[in-house]
């Protein structure tokens, strides 16, 4: 393995970040949210099984980072996660193990299971709820389209 | 847990309803989705998840890193195997990398300094390290610390002379780097476990230097 240090002339990095101060932590804890655990442990169990590998994920963060800079993010480490679920979803689509259709319906479906779940009972998705999702076998693949075309 | 700064998917209710619980924010939802299709589709399995979070979460960090550190400090043939195959020497502590990643081992000298930065994304050496802090992960970061190591080493806090090479090494998701930080003086005699307590997180990402011998370790950063 070759390593040699970068220089600044090997990267290019958009300007405007290069000016701002340095967001700094106090040293808390590492996910903010246990969904941000959640995403980061999904995308480890996937590489680990082989759906997609390291590489893969670098590239497709990156890019997700990358078009959020553009769309105007300051990227200052908080909406980390944020993208790393976009890139997550973008990736599954892309090795159409899940089609956005199905990403979105279920996301609804969770929606409606918390909203409808009475207090003290365990949110879980009522079989018809499930089905929104997943009910349909046809529409499980044709719909990676619009994430292949970044 | 609520999320009011979140906006909520589709349906625009406030977080919460009358009859039903605190809706989680469109993130968490999005989660729960993919976790939901990818467990049915036999891709992940639940208990799996949970381990790796509780591990990720408790039992691995800058301390594992701080121990290579420490050892090499006291042993000269383990550090001469952590500078010559990173990936093997901390493997031999029982550190091993889920990522398949090389870990590449930079050492500070007199004349050296060495600093990490992911300039694509935020690949990061998780078996030694833990998670990343957020400023690791921050776009001022990654630019800055190619373009002017020197200021964003004083906004740390550390200055360095005029003569001291630095050297960026930029990650990737095949190769992953570690500083080794110099041993700080007077800590002649100390124990490899001492040591470790003076290995900080940000000294192996090379943003920082080990504490010095009678600073106590209540810095942030190095865990538990």
């Amino acid at each position: 393995m070759s390593a040699r240090p970068v220089t600044p002339a090997q990267v290019s990095i958009p300007d405007d970040p290069a000016l701002r101060p340095l967001p700094r932590d106090e040293g808390g804890p590492v996910f903010q949210e246990p969904w941000q655990a959640q995403a980061f442990a999904l995308t480890v169990r996937l590489i680990e099984a082989g759906v997609f590998t390291w590489a893969d994920w670098a590239t497709a963060l990156g890019a997700e980072i990358r078009a959020a800079q553009a769309a105007g993010d300051p990227d200052l480490g908080d909406t980390y996660y944020r993208h790393w679920v976009a890139a997550l979803e973008r990736l599954v689509a892309r090795k159409r193990l899940l089609s956005p259709d199905q990403m979105s319906a279920r996301t609804a479906a969770w929606a409606r299971a918390y909203r409808e779940t009475p207090h003290g009972r365990p949110v879980s998705l009522r079989p018809e709820a499930g089905q929104a999702g997943t009910g349909r076998p046809g529409a499980s693949h044709p719909g990676a389209d619009d994430a292949d075309a970044s | 847990m609520s999320d009011h700064d979140h906006p909520h998917p589709e349906h625009s209710d406030p977080g919460h309803s009358d009859s039903g619980h605190d809706i989680p924010s469109e993130l968490a939802l999005r989660v729960k989705a993919l976790e939901s299709l990818l467990v049915e589709k036999g891709l992940v399995d639940p208990a799996a998840l949970d381990a790796l979070i509780d591990m990720y979460e408790h039992k691995v960090g800058p301390r594992n890193g701080a121990r290579v550190v420490a050892r090499a400090w006291c042993d000269p043939a383990y550090r001469q195997r952590l500078l010559a195959d990173g990936s093997a020497a901390i493997a031999e502590l029982g550190f091993t990398g889920r990522q398949g990643a090389d870990m590449v081992v930079v050492e500070n000298t007199d004349t050296v300094h060495n600093m990490v930065v992911c300039t694509l994304c935020s690949c990061y050496p998780w078996p030694v390290l833990g998670l990343p802090p957020v400023w690791y992960k921050s776009a001022p970061y990654r630019a800055r610390a190619v373009r002017d190591p020197r200021g964003v080493l004083r906004e740390f806090g550390v200055e360095l002379p005029e003569d001291v090479e630095i050297r960026v090494w930029d990650s990737t998701a095949e190769v992953r780097y570690l500083v080794l930080p110099q041993r700080p003086p007077g800590t002649e005699g100390m124990s490899e476990d001492e040591l470790a307590d003076l290995v900080t997180r940000d000294s192996m990402i090379g943003v920082g230097l080990p504490r010095a011998p009678g600073a106590k370790s209540t810095s942030a950063g190095t865990g538990p």
